[in-house]
């Protein structure tokens, strides 16, 4: 299957990148941007077919190195093959 | 032979066209082949016969540069060039042109370009010690200025920083000859010991022909021949031949290779660069008189069904091809597997003199070696050498409004102010031996481990250049030679990068012989030879060409790290004396360019033999440890050189007032060659009399001292605000991106 | 006193860091690669700058994983004195020994150059051979160092005195003209509740050498090789 996991920053945690996103949108005209927050966008392609436990898998695998949970949040789906 | 020819696929003339190919080149292809080429040698013949590959407009000129001296163990035409600094240490260096793909794509324009000068030296069996480089952007507020700016700086500092290199020096420059075309020159310099320096020479048949480091995509297919393409309104089209650096693996690829080069299990080892594999093969090959016939399905790729097309023509980055002694493939496999790196055994040498490469049960190649290494088409192209502009007499350059004014206007130019900006994303002391940092005349090394260093500096003055290609070129030498000589370097050889327009144009090519011309004469009269460099052509967007750019990367040699001069004086009191001529020369200097805003007149004469004599004297007299500060007179004059002493040193100075027959104006910016500033405890009398005792003219300039620069009771210039114009412009220029 | 240097893909600072402890204390450390189970018997243990992993998905991140990292952190849990310097503080903080992250610089920018640095602790195994409120010059060299931490974790390490090092002023001032990277609190070094675990952001082993142009780092090794000798 494959798992589309994004990955965010926390909200309160101050996100420079976006920050300067956005500033970059206003210096080009685009108005209306009242925030910015990025993030990560990743993509697993897994062997495991059984929904339950490619969840756990893919759970763990952020837990332990995807996401950084101290200012990180991160979901995902699974889709299968 | 072996194999039969391989399958024709429909190549035609046109297609031939398209791969760059003239009509007449196609046709010598044919009669080198004695049939049509297949779809992936003709792909082979376009990029080999590229002016990229080839130099066909150059080499008959770059033949007149000298290339040997006592120092030199390698000249141009091996990875990099190889000089001797005693001891058994040796230097390889080089520079090279990344042009066109950083205009693409600035980041990793900039990130491959470093990367691949990098490669050229460890593969010799160096440890890359210092990055510089050299880049030339357009007007500051064209609007592409800013962001090429921000990308070619972040690229290089992204991969030299990862890698762990210190970037230590360089130039940049702003004009407007550079809006559609930029100019990013990244030099490398790296140590080694003289009985470790590995070749490209293949030599020995039936030996593993060894794949190693990245796997091979689809990046940068026709790199080569896009190098060497002038740009035109769609060339926006062409971003997805961009390659895209990866520094981690390069890192394991310099210390894996490293690694493997301390064993004897290396017989030639070739980086995979401008036409990657193809032009590795047949470079090792050449060079060692054998043959080589691939196994195209060995080699590691990354993307699925890829033809022998694209295999022989990726320029995918960080990847290397050596041939091993035999037995020693498992020894190699073990280190580059420790480093996390792809090992394949892709071929084998033979003694058939052909390149062969099957693919899938199919002989999609055959070519004779010597033949498609040394065939490739020279030409003595037309040329006319501009006339030289007048030399502008002093008395005719219109004064400034004030001293204070044009000062002001230059200090927080563009051109001449701070720029610390730029070289503080470079990390310039990784490794822990960068005794002079970015800022100076040249930025100085230790050779690890001993008291020697290793001094390194790139410059050259394109609108010198401009007005008159062999003076500039003249300039350009001496000015490395006398940057290196104002740290008390000996200076050892260069490396060139050859930068200009369509050579297809007398104009151009009149440009690029007065340039080599002029640089001849330098290198000769300075002892100072080529020992390695590049060629970049047709640098020009619909028909408006770059200013000739020879930009010129120099080392030399410091033997004792105690005897460094710095630009900053040390102390107050410290008289400042001036070596050289003052003859108040304004032609195409930036005073007048940025005060009178013209570029008009010729530029400053050289005069090599007292160059040589005065650079000998201040040399002396730093191992002497007769000074306490040293730098070079250039961009901007006097004044200039004066602001950035004290700057450096946040010291003012107290100049005395000037006593002569000259414009006060062409005395202070006036850019006269062959001149120094040395700070000194002493009265400086000895140094008068030491300079005319080489036949050189001095005089004592005044004393450092308090918090301004001043001069008689009418000109005070506070440092604080010399400081503030100095460093601001170019943070203040760049933050709104 | 026994060191180790651990090296991991990418490390850079790793023969930097050796040099300085060969000149400095006398004892030239092992150099550990990250792929070994066991760290040799050491008094110290050195996580170098560099990029691990090229720093790819988040600085130390994969670095913190490699198979050396769960000997370290038994080691460093018995006591055994932990330095990391730049990528090692990042590694640090990505194995939770340390608090705290290490983000972007808030200029976006990598910054390399002097910077201030005010000794808040002089009674540290790492800062003995400092006097509380000195303020000393050392090298940044950094992408991702600016330092973040939630209220709660600031104040806490505020509370117990575990940040060593704080980016300052010439007069010891703290602010943010003297921050460059946005770190909170302007912290540039933070030490763990043992008081055996250092990291920080500046490179003490760039500034150790007179022929360098300093030598303000040099107390940090002497300070060390007092400490564990």
């Amino acid at each position: 299957m494959k798992a589309r996991i994004k990955i965010t920053l926390k909200n309160g945690v101050l996100d420079p990148q976006g920050k300067a996103i956005a500033n970059a949108l206003g210096a080009l005209g685009f108005d209306g941007v009242d925030g910015v927050r990025q993030g990560k966008y990743i993509e697993l392609e897994l062997s495991e077919s059984d929904p339950k436990r490619a969840e756990a898998e893919v759970k763990a695998m952020c837990e332990q190195l995807l996401a950084n949970t101290v200012i990180e949040n991160y979901q995902f789906e699974l889709e299968p093959a | 032979m072996a194999s039969g020819s391989p399958a024709v696929a429909h190549v035609t003339p046109d297609l031939a066209a398209e791969h760059g190919l003239s009509s007449e080149e196609y046709a010598h292809l044919l009669d080198i082949l004695g049939r049509a080429p297949s779809l992936t040698e003709l792909g082979i013949f376009s990029v080999m016969w590229s002016e990229h590959c080839s130099y066909k407009s150059s080499k008959v000129w770059l033949r007149l540069l000298p290339t040997e001296g006592p120092r030199v163990i390698q000249g141009p035409g091996e990875n990099a060039g190889v000089v001797d600094l005693g001891d058994g240490d040796a230097a390889i260096f080089k520079m090279e042109s990344h042009n066109h793909p950083s205009f693409i794509e600035p980041y990793q324009g900039a990130a491959t370009g470093v990367g691949g000068i990098m490669r050229d030296v460890f593969t010799m069996g160096a440890r890359p010690v210092a990055n510089l480089n050299a880049l030339r952007f357009g007007e500051p507020d064209h609007p592409k200025t800013r962001h090429l700016v921000s990308g070619v700086v972040a690229g290089i500092g992204g991969y030299g920083n990862c890698i762990g290199v210190p970037t230590v020096g360089g130039e940049v420059n702003f004009d407007e000859g550079y809006n559609t075309n930029i100019l990013v020159n990244a030099m490398c310099v790296g140590l080694a010991r003289t009985d470790r320096i590995f070749y490209a020479a293949a030599k020995g048949t039936g030996h593993s022909v060894v794949y190693v480091g990245s796997k091979t995509g689809r990046d940068g297919i026709h790199g080569a021949t896009m190098a060497s393409a002038e740009f035109n309104d769609d060339t926006e089209e062409k971003r997805p031949t961009v390659q895209v650096g990866d520094p981690f693996t390069e890192k394991l690829l310099v210390e894996a290779c490293l690694e493997l080069m301390a064993t004897d299990a290396i017989i030639a080892i070739q980086d995979m660069g401008a036409a990657g594999l193809t032009c590795s093969c047949i470079e090792m090959a050449d060079k060692g008189g054998v043959g080589i016939d691939l196994d195209l399905d060995a080699v590691p790729t990354r993307e699925q069904g890829m033809s022998a097309y694209d295999m022989m023509l990726s320029e995918s980055q960080e990847r290397m091809l050596m041939v091993l002694t035999p037995g020693a493939e498992e020894i190699a496999r073990a280190v580059f597997t420790k480093w996390g790196l792809d090992f394949a055994i892709v071929g084998i040498t033979t003694d058939t003199g052909r390149l062969v490469a099957r693919h899938k049960g199919e002989t999609k190649v055959d070519v004779p070696i010597d033949v498609l290494a040394n065939s490739a088409p020279e030409y003595k192209r037309p040329w006319v050498l501009p006339e030289p502009p007048e030399a502008i007499d002093p008395s005719d350059v219109a004064p400034p409004e004030s001293i204070e004014a044009a000062l002001e206007a230059m200090i927080g130019s563009p051109h001449l102010c701070s720029r610390a900006w730029v070289w503080e994303q470079y990390d310039h002391m990784v490794m822990a031996d960068t005794l002079v940092r970015p800022g100076g005349d040249a930025a100085v090394v230790r050779i690890h481990g001993t008291n020697k260093g290793l001094a390194a500096t790139a410059d050259v003055t394109p609108r010198y250049c401009a007005a008159d290609p062999r003076e500039g070129g003249k300039q350009a030498v001496a000015e490395v030679w006398r940057n290196l000589t104002a740290t008390g370097a000996e200076p050892i050889a260069i490396t060139d990068c050859l930068n200009f327009g369509n050579p297809e144009r007398p104009e151009i090519m009149g440009q690029f012989v007065g340039c080599i011309e002029g640089m001849v004469e330098a290198c000769n009269t300075l002892d100072f030879p080529v020992v390695s460099g590049n060629v970049s052509l047709y640098n020009e967007t619909n028909g408006q060409a770059i200013p000739p750019t020879p930009a010129i990367g120099g080392i030399g040699l410091i033997p004792d790290i105690t005897q460094i001069a710095r630009i900053a004086p040390t102390a107050p009191d410290q008289n400042l004396v001036l070596i050289g001529p003052e003859r108040g020369h304004l032609g195409q200097s930036l005073y007048m360019q940025i005060v009178l805003d013209a570029k008009l007149g010729a530029p400053p004469p050289v005069d090599l033999e007292a160059e040589k004599r005065a650079g000998d004297l201040v040399r002396s007299l730093i191992r002497e440890d007769g000074v306490a500060a040293v730098h070079d007179i250039s961009d901007g004059g006097l004044l200039i050189a004066l602001c950035e002493m004290a700057l450096a040193g946040n010291i003012g100075i107290e100049l005395a007032p000037y006593q002569g027959n000259l414009p006060l104006h062409a005395v202070l910016f006036g850019e006269d060659q062959g001149r120094y500033i040395v700070a000194v405890d002493g009265d400086g009398q000895d140094i008068l009399t030491r300079a005319s005792e080489s036949g050189l003219p001095a005089r004592l300039l005044g004393r450092t001292g308090g918090d301004a620069i001043t001069m008689g009771d009418e000109s005070v210039f506070p440092l604080a605000r010399l400081r503030e114009l100095h460093e601001g412009w170019l943070p203040e220029h760049m933050r709104t991106i | 006193m026994k060191s180790s240097v651990i090296v991991f893909p990418g490390s850079n600072c790793d023969r930097d860091v050796a040099v300085s402890l060969e000149q400095l204390t006398g004892h030239a450390p092992a150099m550990v690669w990250h792929g070994e189970a066991v760290v040799p018997d050491s008094d110290l243990i050195v996580l170098p700058g560099g990029f691990s992993y090229g720093d790819y998905l988040r600085s130390g991140a994969m670095a913190a994983h490699s198979p050396i990292m769960t000997d370290i952190i038994a080691k460093a849990r018995a006591g055994v004195a932990v330095l990391g310097i730049c990528n090692g503080f990042q590694v640090l903080t990505e194995t939770r020994l340390l608090p705290g992250i290490l983000m972007r610089n808030a200029s976006l920018k990598f910054i390399c150059r002097d910077v201030l640095l005010r000794v808040e602790r002089d009674d540290t195994i790492f800062t003995n051979h400092y006097t509380k409120g000195d303020v000393i010059r050392i090298p940044v060299a950094h992408h991702d160092g600016n330092y973040f931490s939630d209220d709660d974790t600031i104040r806490a390490l505020e509370d117990e005195g575990r940040v060593v090092l704080r980016y300052c002023d010439a007069d010891g001032t703290i602010g943010e003209d003297s921050n460059p990277n946005g770190s909170r609190a302007n912290i540039a070094g933070v030490i763990d509740k043992t008081g055996r675990i250092l990291g920080l952001m500046p490179h003490p082993e760039r500034l150790a050498d007179e022929a360098l142009g300093g030598t303000d780092g040099a107390p940090m090794f002497r300070s060390l090789l007092e400490a564990l000798h």
